[in-house]
C-alpha cells in the first residue's frame, strides 16, 4: 500500500499518497497550479516550466537526525533559493509548498511572459480562443502589456498540415511536447516528433501518411494553445457558440462517452448542426480519449446524407410519402391474415429500439432476429466481465487473451487499454491467424492457421506450455475474442471454447475476469441480452417471410448474393438513415433518427449500459425506430411505449439483468481522476466533464458451469488452395463511415492482402487483380504484406468485396492496365 | 614543467602510434589492474588522488565512479569529447595526439566501474578525430589489448565511438545520453541521474577526455605522486586553453594554481603592446567575467580561488579580453551564441536567449539604450535559476557579470 504524506499546500493541509506529484496532490486538493507540458495521464517532464512553486522541506540537524523546530515548537521549515517544477517533484512528509507566493506568482508571470514573445496572439481567429490554457492562463496570471518588440518576432508556417486530419501551426506551438508524448507514450503510435532546436523547435511527422495514428485527434485535445487543430473543426465554429451534449460513439462496442458540440449557423438555414465530437471523460470505458474514427467519422449523421422523407414504391419507384402513409401501408400488410414476419434489426439500434421491435414482432407472431457475422452472445452474458472487473485495474498477475481480434482495427479503445494493462504488467496473449498490433505488446503470440483456432484455444487447456502455465497460475483471466478471420459457425465454437476456457480455470464470474466479445456494432451486446440471436441460414430465414422489416442493416449491401432471396420476400420494409442497397429494394422506406437527435442506451461489449441524449433536432416528422415501432404497434393493437425511460422500465420488467437498471441509476457518478472540465482545460485538454453518469455492468446471469463447445470448420488444405480470409479495419467503407470524406485516404476499398510468396506462387504481382470469391469476379488492387501468412488472402470487411467467412477463392492479373479501382 | 603529463605528444610526438606508446610504457598500467581483480582498489586510488571533473563542474571523480550500484547490470562508461564550449579546445589535441593514453584511461575506467563497453561521445564535427580513435580502437582489438578474456582474466572490454550532430547542448551529460540513445540531443529531468539510470537506463559514468587522460597515470603513479601537483583541494595538473587578446594562445599544461598572471604573461607571451588586460573569461562562454584586475591576475587558477573571485574555473578555457574590446560586442557572441544553441526544451531558455538576442540586435554605435538595457537586464534575471539545465543558467552569466563590471561599455 502507497503511503499517506501529509504536506501543507497555500496554508492547506493536504493529505496524499507517496509518489505523487505536487501538482496532482494540489488538483485534488483543488488547488490549481497552472501547467502546459504537464499532463496527468503522461510522465513529467518539467520543460514548460510554469509550475514553478516555492518548495520548503523540514530542516532536520544533520548530527541528531531529527528535525529542527522554530521557537513556538513548529518544525522548522527550510526553502531553497531556487524555484521548483511542481510537476516533477513528488510529495514527501512536512513538505510546505508556496503557490501563490510573491516568488511563486512572478516567476508564473514571467514564464507567460517568455511564452508570449514568440506567440502569434491570434486569438481572434484561433480555433482555441475561448478554450486555450494559454489564453486563459494569460488572462489570470500573465502580464497585460508585452515587453517584446512586435517586429522582432519570429515569424513561422501556421498552416502545416501534419496529414490529412491534423493541421499545424507553427507560431502557436508552444514546444510543450504533449502532443509528442501523447503519441509515444499512450497511443503507442510514435509518428510525430520535434524537429530543429531552440526557438526553430517544430513539431513534423515522419510517417506516410503523415500523422498515422488511429488517435490523433486527441492531440488536439490536449495541445494546450492553437497549434494542433483538427481539418474537421478548424474555423467551424468559437468555442463559445458552441453548447455541449452528452451522446455515446456509435461505431464500435466500446461504447466511447463523447460530447457532440452543436451550433446553430446561418449556413446550416438556421438549423442547430453537429460542429465537433470531444471525448467525454469515463474512466472507466475510454478515460479521456477517443479514436479518430469516432471523432470525425459522425457525418453519416449529417441531414444532407439521409434519406430525406418516407418513401414507399410506386410503379417500382420510391417516391416520397407522409410519414402516416408509410406507416399504414406497413400496418396493412402486417394485419393481413397468415402473414409470415420476420423482422432483421442490426447492432447500431439502441436497446429501446431493439425492444419495441421484438415487442412488436413478437405479438405480431414474427421472429425477430439480430444480423451480424459473429455469434456466442448468449455466452457473454454467463461468463462476461463481472460487476467488479474493470479494464482500468488489469495490472500484474492479470492474464488477458484477446483471441481471434485486431482490437486496433476493431475497438481502438479496448486496444489502447488492453496495451496499457500490459504495460502495467498484466500478461498478455495474443492468438491470432496473422500479425496484429498488439503482438508488440504481448508475453505470448500463438499465430494459428486459420481453421486451427479452436484446436489452439483447446490445447491451452490440456497443453502444459508457457502459456498453459500462465493462464492456470492467472489471478484473473478477460478474454476478448473476435471475429478477425471468422465466419459464424466458426465464431460460435471460438466463443464457446473461450468460454470454456474460462470455466475451466475456474475464473468465470471471478473479479479480473471474463469473456468480451469484440462486436462489429455498438449494441450488439444488447440485442443478445434481450434474446436476439443470428438467423442460422440468413437466405433462408429472408426466404421464409412474406414481410420482412429490416432496420438499422444492409444485408445486400454487404452480400449481393442474398438478391435472389431478398427477390422473393412479397413485403419489405426497411428503417434506415440512408441510401443503402437494402433501402433500394424496399416497398416502404421510413427514414429514422441518427443517434445524435434522440435518447437511447447501449450496452457496450463488457456489458456496460450508457445512456446518450439527443445533441440535436431530427428534420421534421423523421423519428426513431423505437418510436416508428411504438407507432406501427398502436395500429396493430399493440400497445408499446414510446419514451427511452419507459421502455427501459418495460426491459427491465422483461429481462431480469435490466432490472435493477433505470436511467436515474445509470446516470450515477463514481469520482473521476483527473480532474476535467472547463476549469480545468489547463490540466487535462478540451476534453469534457461528464455530466450523464458512467453507467452501469450489467450482473451475469445464472453463472455458467459446463460449457459445450461448438465445432469449427477445418479446412481442407492444399498447396494449390488459396483461402480468402475476412479481416476487420476500422477505416472501411461501411454506411457508417463512408460519408466522412475527410477520412477517405484512409478508408480501404477493393484492396485485398497477401504474402508475396503466395503472389509469386500464383504468378501475381502487386497492383490491379481479378478476385474471383464464390460466383463473384472483381477486380481489386493487390497489395504484398510480409506479414500476411502464406497461402491465404485477407478481405476486409465492409470494404466492396462481399465476405461472409473463410473461402475458397482465385487470384489473376487484370488483363487491362491502369483499371481504376475505386470505380470497380 | 619538466615532464608533460598530459599533452606528452609534445614530447613524444610517436606517442601517437600504438607502438610508440606502448614503447613509452603504454597499457602497462591497464594490464597490471585487470590481473590485480580490484575494482574497488582503482575507484579508491583515484578518490584518493583527489582528481576533479575537468569538464567544467569539477566533481570529484573517483567518487563519481563510487556511485554506481551493483546489483543493477551492466555499466557503462562515456567518454565526454563533444568539447564544445566555446574557448575550449585541450579535449581535441589530446584525442588526436596522444589517443592512447586517453583510451587507456577509458579502459581503467571500465575496469574500475565493471563496465564491458565505453564509449566515446564526440560532436559531430569531431568527425575526423573518430575516424583516427575508431583506427586506435581496430589497433588495440587486434592485439588482444581490448576484446574477451582480457590477459587471461574473465574480463572483457570493447569501446565504440558516436558521433554527436554538432550541439552544444549534448555536453551536458544528459542530453549526450539522450543523443547517443539516437534521440533528440534535450537535457533529461535529474533525478535519476546517470549513474543509476543512464545510457540505455543502465548505470552510467561519463568523464570528460581530459579527466580520462590523468588517469592512468595516477594509476601507475599513486595518488600520492599526483597531489604533488596542484592545491591541496584541486590537486593535480589541468590543460588551459588560452585564448583571445593574447600572444600565443594555445594549451597549457600547468599545475591548478597556478595564477592568470603566469598563465597569460609567463606563457601566453603577454598582451599586444600597448594594451592591457580587461577582462577574463575563466570557462569559456559561459563563465562569468571576471575584471583583469591586478588582484585578480595574481589569484591562482584553482576551483576554489576562482570561485572567490565569484567566477568558476569550468573547464579553464581562459579567453582574455583586451581593453581595446566593447564587452557589451563580447557578450553579443556570446548570447548569439547561447540562442543558436539552446536546445529548446524548456521555456526560459528558448524564448530568453531568443529575446536577448533580439535586444542586442538593437544596439546603436555599439551602444544599448537605457529602455533595452534595463529590459536585457531584467530579461536576464528572469531566466536565472528557472531553467532545466545549466546551459540556460549559463546563457546569462557573461551578459550580467559584464553589465555589472563595465556598464560604461553598454550605456550610451
Amino acid at each position: 500500500m502507497p503511503k499517506q504524506i501529509s504536506l501543507i499546500i497555500d496554508n492547506q493541509p493536504i493529505k496524499s499518497l507517496e509518489n505523487t506529484m505536487i501538482v496532482d496532490a494540489a488538483k485534488r486538493a483543488g488547488i490549481d497550479i497552472p501547467v502546459f507540458c504537464y499532463h496527468p495521464k503522461m510522465k513529467s517532464v518539467g520543460m514548460c516550466r510554469l509550475c514553478l512553486v516555492e518548495i520548503g522541506r523540514p530542516v532536520i540537524d544533520r548530527a541528531t537526525g531529527m528535525p529542527v523546530c522554530e521557537q513556538d515548537g513548529s518544525p522548522k521549515i527550510g526553502f531553497g533559493t531556487k524555484l521548483e517544477t511542481a510537476c516533477t517533484t513528488p510529495v514527501s512528509e512536512g513538505m510546505v509548498v508556496r503557490t501563490t507566493s510573491e516568488k511563486a506568482s512572478a516567476a508564473r508571470k514571467e514564464i507567460l511572459e517568455f511564452l508570449l514573445t514568440s506567440h502569434p496572439l491570434d486569438c481572434p481567429i484561433c480555433d482555441k480562443g475561448g478554450e486555450c490554457p494559454l489564453q486563459n492562463l494569460t488572462m489570470r496570471y500573465g502580464p497585460a502589456k508585452s515587453r517584446f518588440r512586435l517586429d522582432d518576432k519570429k515569424h513561422l508556417a501556421k498552416n502545416v498540415p501534419l496529414g490529412e486530419l491534423i493541421y499545424l501551426d507553427r507560431e502557436r506551438c508552444i514546444q510543450c511536447g504533449r502532443c509528442v508524448r501523447f503519441q509515444s507514450e499512450v497511443a503507442g503510435d510514435p509518428v510525430i516528433g520535434f524537429d530543429q532546436r531552440g526557438r526553430s523547435t517544430q513539431i513534423i511527422t515522419c510517417s506516410e501518411p503523415g500523422f498515422d495514428s488511429i488517435f490523433s485527434g486527441n492531440t488536439t485535445d490536449i495541445c494546450p494553445v492553437g497549434a494542433l487543430t483538427s481539418a474537421d473543426f478548424r474555423f467551424g465554429a468559437r468555442p463559445w457558440e458552441l453548447k455541449s451534449r452528452e451522446s455515446l460513439c456509435t461505431h464500435c462496442p466500446v461504447g466511447c462517452n463523447i460530447s457532440i458540440d452543436i451550433r446553430r449557423e446561418a449556413k446550416s438555414d438556421g438549423e442547430v448542426v453537429v460542429k465537433r465530437i470531444l471525448p467525454r471523460q469515463n474512466e472507466a470505458v475510454n478515460g479521456i480519449w477517443i479514436c479518430d474514427k469516432g471523432r470525425f467519422g459522425h457525418h453519416f449523421a449529417d441531414p444532407h446524407n439521409r434519406i430525406p422523407r418516407p418513401l414507399v414504391r410506386k410503379s417500382n419507384k420510391l417516391t416520397p410519402v407522409s410519414l402516416e402513409t408509410a406507416l399504414d401501408m406497413i400496418a396493412k400488410r402486417l394485419r393481413r391474415k397468415g402473414t409470415r414476419l420476420v423482422t432483421l434489426v442490426g447492432g447500431r439500434l439502441s436497446n429501446e429500439d431493439l425492444f419495441n421491435l421484438k415487442q412488436l414482432t413478437q405479438k405480431a407472431h414474427g421472429r425477430a432476429y439480430l444480423y451480424g457475422n459473429m455469434v456466442g452472445g448468449e455466452l457473454t452474458c454467463q461468463v462476461g466481465l463481472g460487476l467488479d472487473t474493470s479494464l482500468e485495474d488489469l495490472k500484474a498477475g492479470n492474464v488477458i487473451l484477446v483471441i481471434a481480434s485486431d482490437l486496433h482495427e476493431e475497438a481502438p479503445l479496448y486496444w489502447l487499454r488492453v496495451k496499457q494493462a500490459a504495460e502495467r504488467g498484466a500478461t498478455l496473449i495474443v492468438l491470432n491467424g496473422r500479425e496484429t498490433r498488439l503482438d508488440n505488446f504481448a508475453t505470448h503470440v500463438i499465430h494459428y492457421r486459420y481453421g486451427e483456432e479452436i484446436h489452439a484455444i483447446t490445447s491451452i487447456l490440456k497443453g502444459n506450455d508457457p502459456v498453459a502455465r500462465t493462464i492456470k497460475k492467472a489471478q484473473g483471466l478477460v478474454i476478448f475474442a473476435g471475429g478477425d478471420g471468422l465466419g459464424p459457425q466458426t465464431s460460435g465454437a471460438v466463443m464457446s471454447s473461450a468460454a470454456q476456457l474460462l470455466v475451466s480455470t475456474g475464473l468465470a464470474g471471478k473479479p479480473g475476469s471474463g469473456l468480451v466479445a469484440v462486436w462489429k456494432s455498438a449494441n450488439t451486446q444488447g440485442a443478445w441480452e434481450m434474446g436476439y440471436q443470428i438467423p442460422g441460414n440468413l437466405d433462408k430465414t429472408i426466404r421464409n417471410a412474406d414481410a420482412l422489416i429490416i432496420a438499422g442493416a444492409d444485408p445486400l449491401g454487404d452480400f449481393p448474393d442474398l438478391m435472389d432471396a431478398f427477390q422473393s420476400v412479397k413485403f419489405l420494409a426497411v428503417l434506415e438513415l440512408s441510401m443503402t442497397p437494402t433501402v433500394d429494394l424496399a416497398d416502404v422506406v421510413i427514414p429514422v433518427a441518427a443517434f445524435t437527435e434522440r435518447s437511447g442506451s447501449f450496452t457496450s461489449a463488457e456489458r456496460r449500459v450508457q445512456v446518450f441524449k439527443p445533441a440535436v433536432n431530427p428534420r421534421l416528422g423523421v423519428l426513431p425506430d423505437h418510436v416508428l415501432a411504438a407507432k406501427l404497434g398502436k395500429r396493430l393493437g399493440i400497445q408499446l411505449f414510446e419514451n427511452t425511460p419507459e421502455i427501459f422500465t418495460e426491459i427491465g420488467k422483461a429481462h431480469t439483468v435490466f432490472k435493477d437498471m433505470t436511467y436515474g441509476s445509470l446516470s450515477r457518478f463514481t469520482d473521476q481522476w483527473p480532474v476535467v472540465g472547463d476549469r480545468s482545460k489547463y490540466f487535462s485538454g478540451t476534453v469534457t466533464a461528464n455530466g450523464l453518469g458512467v453507467g452501469a455492468r450489467l450482473p451475469l446471469t445464472s453463472s455458467a458451469k459446463k460449457i459445450f463447445i461448438k465445432s469449427g470448420t477445418p479446412l481442407k488444405y492444399s498447396s494449390r488452395k488459396l483461402w480468402a480470409v475476412p479481416i476487420s479495419r476500422l477505416y472501411d467503407c461501411g454506411n457508417t463511415i463512408r460519408y466522412s470524406q475527410l477520412l477517405e485516404k484512409r478508408m480501404i476499398q477493393y484492396e485485398v492482402r497477401l504474402h508475396p510468396n503466395t503472389a509469386a506462387a500464383l504468378g501475381i504481382q502487386a497492383g490491379a487483380v481479378v478476385l474471383s470469391l464464390g460466383k463473384h469476379n472483381q477486380p481489386v488492387a493487390c497489395i504484398l504484406e510480409e506479414t500476411v501468412p502464406e497461402g491465404f488472402v485477407l478481405i476486409p470487411r465492409s470494404a466492396g468485396i462481399p465476405i461472409y467467412k473463410i473461402s475458397e477463392a482465385k487470384l489473376i492479373m487484370a488483363s487491362g492496365e491502369n483499371q481504376n479501382m475505386k470505380d470497380g | 614543467m619538466s615532464d608533460y603529463l598530459l599533452l606528452r605528444h609534445r614530447q613524444h610526438p610517436e606517442i601517437d602510434t600504438l607502438e610508440g606508446y606502448l614503447k613509452l610504457g603504454g597499457f602497462k598500467t591497464f594490464k597490471k589492474i585487470v590481473d590485480g581483480k580490484d575494482p574497488a582498489g582503482v575507484i579508491e586510488e583515484v578518490k584518493k588522488s583527489g582528481l576533479r571533473g575537468r569538464g567544467g563542474a569539477g566533481f570529484p571523480t573517483g567518487v563519481k565512479w563510487s556511485f554506481l550500484p551493483n546489483d543493477i547490470t551492466p555499466h557503462y562508461v562515456v567518454a565526454n569529447a563533444d568539447e564544445s564550449e566555446p574557448g575550449t579546445f585541450k579535449d581535441r589535441e589530446i584525442m588526436e595526439k596522444n589517443p592512447f593514453q586517453f583510451l587507456e584511461g577509458l579502459m581503467i575506467a571500465c575496469f574500475a566501474v565493471k563496465a564491458s563497453l565505453g564509449y566515446v561521445y564526440l560532436r559531430g564535427e569531431f568527425w575526423q578525430v573518430a575516424g583516427n580513435l575508431e583506427e586506435c580502437i581496430n589497433k588495440l582489438r587486434k592485439q588482444g589489448i581490448l576484446g574477451k578474456d582480457l590477459f587471461g582474466s574473465s574480463f572483457a572490454l570493447d569501446l565504440h565511438t558516436h558521433l554527436g550532430a554538432g550541439a552544444y547542448i549534448c555536453g551536458e551529460e544528459s542530453a549526450l545520453l539522450e543523443s547517443m540513445e539516437g534521440r533528440l540531443g534535450q537535457p533529461r529531468l535529474r533525478p535519476p541521474y546517470p549513474a543509476v539510470f543512464g545510457l540505455f537506463g543502465k548505470p552510467t559514468v561519463i568523464n570528460n577526455v581530459e579527466t580520462l587522460t590523468n588517469v592512468p597515470l595516477i594509476v601507475e603513479k599513486g595518488a600520492e605522486w599526483y597531489r604533488k601537483y596542484g592545491t591541496e583541494k584541486s590537486p593535480g595538473i589541468k590543460i588551459f586553453s588560452l585564448s583571445g587578446n593574447v600572444n600565443k594562445p594555445g594549451n597549457y599544461e600547468l599545475p591548478l594554481g597556478t595564477t592568470f598572471q603566469e598563465l597569460i604573461f609567463t606563457h601566453g607571451g603577454g598582451l599586444k603592446p600597448g594594451r592591457k588586460a580587461k577582462a577574463i573569461l575563466p570557462g569559456g562562454a559561459s563563465s562569468i567575467v571576471i575584471k583583469a584586475t591586478p588582484k585578480a591576475l595574481d589569484t591562482p587558477m584553482d576551483y576554489e580561488s576562482v570561485a572567490g573571485l565569484g567566477s568558476a574555473l569550468g573547464s579553464a578555457s581562459v579567453i582574455v579580453v583586451d581593453d581595446s574590446v566593447s564587452m557589451l560586442w563580447v557578450t553579443k557572441k556570446i548570447i548569439h551564441f547561447f540562442q543558436h544553441e539552446s536546445c529548446g526544451k524548456c521555456t526560459p531558455c528558448r524564448e530568453g536567449t531568443y529575446w536577448m538576442d533580439q535586444i542586442l540586435h538593437h544596439t546603436k554605435n555599439n551602444k544599448l539604450s537605457i529602455q533595452d538595457l534595463e529590459l536585457i537586464r531584467s530579461v536576464a534575471e528572469q531566466i536565472r535559476n528557472k531553467c532545466l539545465c545549466p546551459l540556460g543558467e549559463f546563457s546569462i552569466m557573461a551578459l550580467v557579470s559584464s553589465m555589472e563590471q563595465f556598464p560604461e561599455d553598454f550605456r550610451s
